[in-house]
């Protein structure tokens, strides 16, 4: 067999590919854990340095260097995880909604909603940004919770792939939960959600990493101190990217903000790829 | 599709739609709606004095070389980020479907850089790529290479393009390992047993099979790099030095957002999303396809 | 259009009933202030506004952070399009023109004195600072707050290094800080011989007022909106030919985009730096070597060199909403009162580095002998009231001046990369220039 000859070529190849992508995350790593001098002198080595904890408390609570002044990592955290699990409750309620009125309904102007929610794939928030900031600031939303994450909240992936599954609920399911005199939304809540619980994971982990690396809107929407989330307040830590400043704190604060997204992915793998080629498909 | 059985209520189902269709309409047809009016309006940052203009803001960015040279940006910094994220993980989806044993650890192992937020990748590769301490920067430097992307805008473009590659390999990785392992093996083995060489068979029998799944993860890829990576952009240089990574979604957020030039940036506004729509018109013709086959 | 209308009617609706709401109590009256200062600064400022609220009861200032300076300026412009200005702005100097042409968004600062009778005097403010916020008639529109001017900062003990000795080496024309900036390199003293931050504000605004030319046609733009770029001057075209030949005998290192040079002169790279005055607290705290404050180099050749430098920082312009009360306007008075005090800005000018803005603080200091302890503080006055301001040395206003300022970053980045000559990079630079002020003209005719 071909593949026999080759037995150790993929697992070459693909140790190549493991390490691209594990070393800049090794170096941001060793990077936090030495002091900002040495740094700056460009005489980093190759091995962790011996600030490691005290770095990590610094930048957890009060990112104070010499050039830097950031809002506490921990606060920065707490924005992104509050503004992360918001936009996924809100996508997946209101997903979950629409999808079933589409599905198991029939009424007037079926067809024409559904397409008007299909349609916003059409219009990522980059696009419409300078008018939809716009209506944010005459709603009074400018630099608060509801302006940063409502906008954020309608979702056609999400409304798409419950449709999907809904159509795959047996007609049977439905018959019996009629004859037994169950109403719309009692179906709703004893039936479809339980039978929803995987795709419901799957969107969870999809729609966390989205809504935790949200950049462009929470940029031009939080203004305030204490309020950005971890993301934006690190591209703010960087300022002009100059050699002087307090890398150790940064790539601290940036190996925070990359754990709990990562972790998520490692621990729910088998709902993500599910999600991830259902969600697309 | 339709089913059989269906509830009867009047009212239930618009109740049922109202938060997603009050979101929607808000926040998207409004703001689109409105992107278009400025489009065609002349007018100071304040709203003060406005005059209606039809369609010369449309003429004024069509016909500024800014703006065609940073779709031309655009278009450099999106092939080479389509290609850069696209072949890698398709050799490395290839490889992973060869290893029998291990596959999901490898998978495990190439899928987490897709959490990463593009700007917080950007300033890891700051760092690493920074000319007088990052490990790479001073690598390149001690091998006679001139490095500095803050001065040399080829450098700046390519360490952009570099860092929005990087995180987007593990997303097209997925996709490409599912869509090998949906292969049937025995078309595979059939073409063994025909004495092709693995390298043709791969050209002449896989790579065809996958070419719906390369061809929805082109689509993919190009509206990535339009947007998503704004952030990379933003973070590491700023669309700089000169005009080098200007794309056409940086200039957007510059006139509009820095400069204040509202119509011209609506104007951009509604040929992006132009643009976009096209996208996704091609992509579900292609998925109207690929359920009927 | 019509839904602006709506909201606006909706707002003063509300606005009335809470208006009817508010004057039934005894409530302080609230003003909202936002500004740009984050860190030290911002902590400074906060302080001197609390100390405005415990001074008296009738009024409160609500300081918030708002971001950069860009950032502040598109928040406060948001907000007066929704209806819901903040009373008080911190506006950067490049938003002037911007500002001071949005008619009914703005209340000048003489009309607020007037109108509410609060009586502060206008004539305390320095020349050079006065003529950069008044309009053509010398009316004060915004109020000055924080000013800075560009200075030259030289590392004393990297030209010992290079063998040259700080007292005897002249370094007041572009010609003197050449020679030392090379032999400085040459010596291996420093790797970057002189560099500048803010290339627009240093290198073109206040090199085009140290010379006495024109920046721009009109009285660099304060005489009209009709006003060119004039940047492509012979003088403007041998200065960046003469940066583009030092970069390639290596004694000008290009620093970068605005304040991105800032720490090349604290941390040793670059011997010498034209930069902000307001770099000074920051060099105190990092520098480990010997350094002084010079005036900005100018080129022997020009005739009116040195005439005077202009000022950068920010001011505070008064924003108009539909339900502004004459009580609120009276509040933003007092607090301005409060903190134009000769005794206030005083204690900004120690406490910040930032310019003494009014007449006698720096004659009170430079009585007291503060200066001969300080000698950093008192260049930066000296220079920006050198000599009387000309037409060409007053400031300038020029509308969308931050796009202009990124035109020329980006023009005089691609000299510098030899992909265009110094003429080329000028002139497209005038002519994009142009472009700008065409449709801001255009905009208010």
């Amino acid at each position: 067999m071909a593949i026999g000859r080759n037995r150790w070529l993929p697992h070459v190849v693909l140790l190549i590919g493991v390490a691209i992508f594990a070393f800049p995350i090794y170096l941001a790593f060793v990077g936090s854990s030495h002091d900002a001098s040495t740094i700056a002198r460009g005489d980093m080595p190759l091995t962790i340095g011996p600030h490691l904890i005290e770095n990590y408390q610094q930048a957890l609570v009060s990112p104070v260097g010499m050039r830097v002044r950031a809002t506490p990592a921990l606060t920065m955290m707490r924005n992104s995880l509050y503004m992360a699990l918001a936009i996924v409750v809100g996508k997946i309620a209101i997903s979950l909604l629409s999808a079933f009125a589409v599905v198991f309904f029939e009424f007037p102007g079926r067809m024409f909603f559904f397409w008007m929610i299909f349609i916003t794939l059409m219009l990522p928030v980059e696009v419409r940004m300078i008018p939809t900031y716009a209506v944010v600031s005459n709603l009074g939303m400018v630099d608060t919770f509801a302006g940063l994450t409502i906008p954020l909240i309608a979702s056609a992936t999400a409304t798409l792939l419950f449709r999907q599954h809904f159509l795959t609920i047996p007609d049977e399911l439905v018959d019996a939960s009629q004859i037994d005199g169950a109403g719309a939304m009692r179906f709703f809540w004893s039936v479809l959600l339980p039978l929803s619980r995987n795709n419901v994971a799957a969107l969870f982990v999809i729609m966390f990493i989205y809504g935790w690396n949200q950049y462009l809107w929470p940029l031009i929407v939080t203004t305030g101190r204490g309020r950005e989330t971890i993301v934006i307040g690190i591209v703010r830590m960087i300022g002009t990217g100059e050699a002087q400043t307090d890398w150790q704190l940064i790539m601290a604060v940036a190996m925070l903000a990359l754990v709990p997204p990562v972790a998520i992915i490692i621990l729910m793998q088998r709902w993500f790829v599910k999600g991830l080629v259902d969600a697309e498909k | 599709m339709r089913r059989r059985t269906i509830f009867r209520n009047k009212l239930l189902p618009y109740l049922l739609l109202t938060p997603q269709l009050a979101i929607t309409i808000i926040f998207f047809f409004y703001p689109a709606a409105q992107a278009l009016y400025q489009s065609m309006l002349f007018e100071d940052p304040f709203g003060l004095r406005t005059q209606f203009v039809w369609f010369e803001n449309f003429q004024t960015v069509l016909s500024s070389p800014l703006y065609l040279e940073a779709a031309r940006v655009t278009l450099v910094f999106s092939v080479a980020v389509t290609l850069g994220a696209m072949a890698p993980a398709l050799l490395l989806a290839v490889m992973a479907d060869q290893v029998l044993r291990g596959a999901t650890g490898y998978r495990t192992l190439i899928v987490w850089p897709y959490a990463i937020a593009p700007a917080v990748a950007a300033v890891l590769m700051l760092f690493i790529f920074h000319p007088t301490i990052g490990q790479i920067g001073q690598g390149l430097r001690a091998l006679g290479v001139p490095w500095d992307y803050r001065i040399h805008g080829g450098q700046a473009l390519f360490l952009v393009i570099f860092v929005s590659a990087w995180k987007q390999v593990s997303y097209n990785f997925l996709f490409f390992l599912a869509g090998l392992q949906s292969i049937p093996k025995t078309i595979v083995e059939a073409a063994a047993i025909d004495g092709a060489s693995p390298t043709r068979r791969f050209w002449r029998v896989i790579f065809p099979l996958l070419s719906p799944t390369t061809f929805f993860l082109l689509v993919v890829n190009i509206i990535y790099a339009f947007f998503d990576t704004f952030g990379v952009i933003h973070a590491q240089t700023q669309g700089g030095p000169g005009r080098a990574t200007t794309t056409l979604m940086y200039r957007l957020y510059r006139d509009g957002w820095v400069n204040l030039d509202l119509g011209g940036s609506s104007a951009q506004s509604v040929l992006l999303m132009a643009a976009v729509i096209g996208l996704t018109v091609i992509q579900f013709r292609y998925i109207e396809r690929r359920v009927h086959y | 259009m019509r839904m602006r209308l709506f909201h606006r009617s909706l707002i003063a609706i509300l606005a009335a009933i809470l208006a009817f709401g508010t004057t039934a109590n005894a409530q302080p009256v609230e003003v909202e202030f936002w500004h740009g200062f984050t860190g030290t600064l911002g902590e400074l400022l906060e302080g001197y506004v609390a100390e405005f609220n415990e001074s008296q009861t009738a009024y409160q200032v609500n300081p918030s952070y708002k971001g950069s300076y860009p950032d502040t300026m598109v928040a406060a412009i948001a907000a007066f399009r929704a209806g819901n200005a903040p009373h008080l702005v911190q506006m950067f100097e490049v938003g002037t023109a911007t500002m001071m042409n949005a008619g009914g968004a703005i209340k000048p600062v003489y009309e607020l004195f007037e109108e509410t009778g609060v009586d502060v005097d206008m004539d305390i403010y320095i020349p050079a600072i006065a003529g950069y916020y008044s309009d053509a008639d010398g009316r004060m529109l915004s109020m000055p707050f924080n000013s800075s001017t560009p200075i030259m900062w030289v590392n004393l003990d990297a030209l010992r290094a290079a063998g040259l000795d700080p007292a005897t080496t002249p370094l007041e024309t572009w010609a003197d800080v050449r020679t030392a900036a090379k032999a400085v390199v040459d010596a291996g003293a420093a790797p970057c011989g002189v560099s500048f931050a803010w290339p627009s504000w240093t290198q073109f605004e206040n090199f085009s007022a140290w010379h006495d030319v024109p920046l721009a046609t009109l009285e660099n733009g304060m005489g009209g909106l009709g006003t060119e770029l004039t940047i492509n001057s012979p003088l403007h075209v041998a200065h960046l030919q003469m940066l583009i030949d030092m970069q390639a005998e290596g004694s000008f290192t290009y620093g970068g985009r605005t304040s991105a040079a800032d720490p090349l002169f604290s941390s040793g790279e670059c011997s010498m730096l034209v930069a902000s005055s307001g770099l000074l607290a920051r060099i105190l705290r990092e520098s480990t070597f010997e350094w002084s404050a010079r005036y900005m180099p100018y080129h022997a050749e020009a005739e009116g060199a040195p005439q005077n430098s202009i000022i950068g920082g920010a001011s505070l312009w008064v924003m108009q909403a539909p339900n502004r009360t004459v009580e609120e306007y009276r509040a933003v008075a007092e607090f301005f009162a409060f903190i134009s005090s000769l005794e206030m800005a005083e204690r900004w000018h120690l406490d910040t580095g930032y310019l003494p803005i009014r007449f006698g603080v720096y004659e009170k200091l430079e009585a007291e002998g503060y200066y001969v302890e300080n000698p950093g503080r008192a260049v930066p006055y000296q220079q920006l009231t050198l000599n009387p301001p000309t037409e060409n040395s007053r400031g300038l206003r020029l509308g969308n001046m931050p796009e202009i300022r990124d035109i020329i970053y980006e023009e005089i980045e691609l000299a510098f990369q030899g992909q265009k000559t110094a003429q080329q990079a000028l002139d497209s630079a005038v002519e994009r220039g142009n472009v700008v002020l065409r449709n801001f003209q255009r905009t208010y005719e």
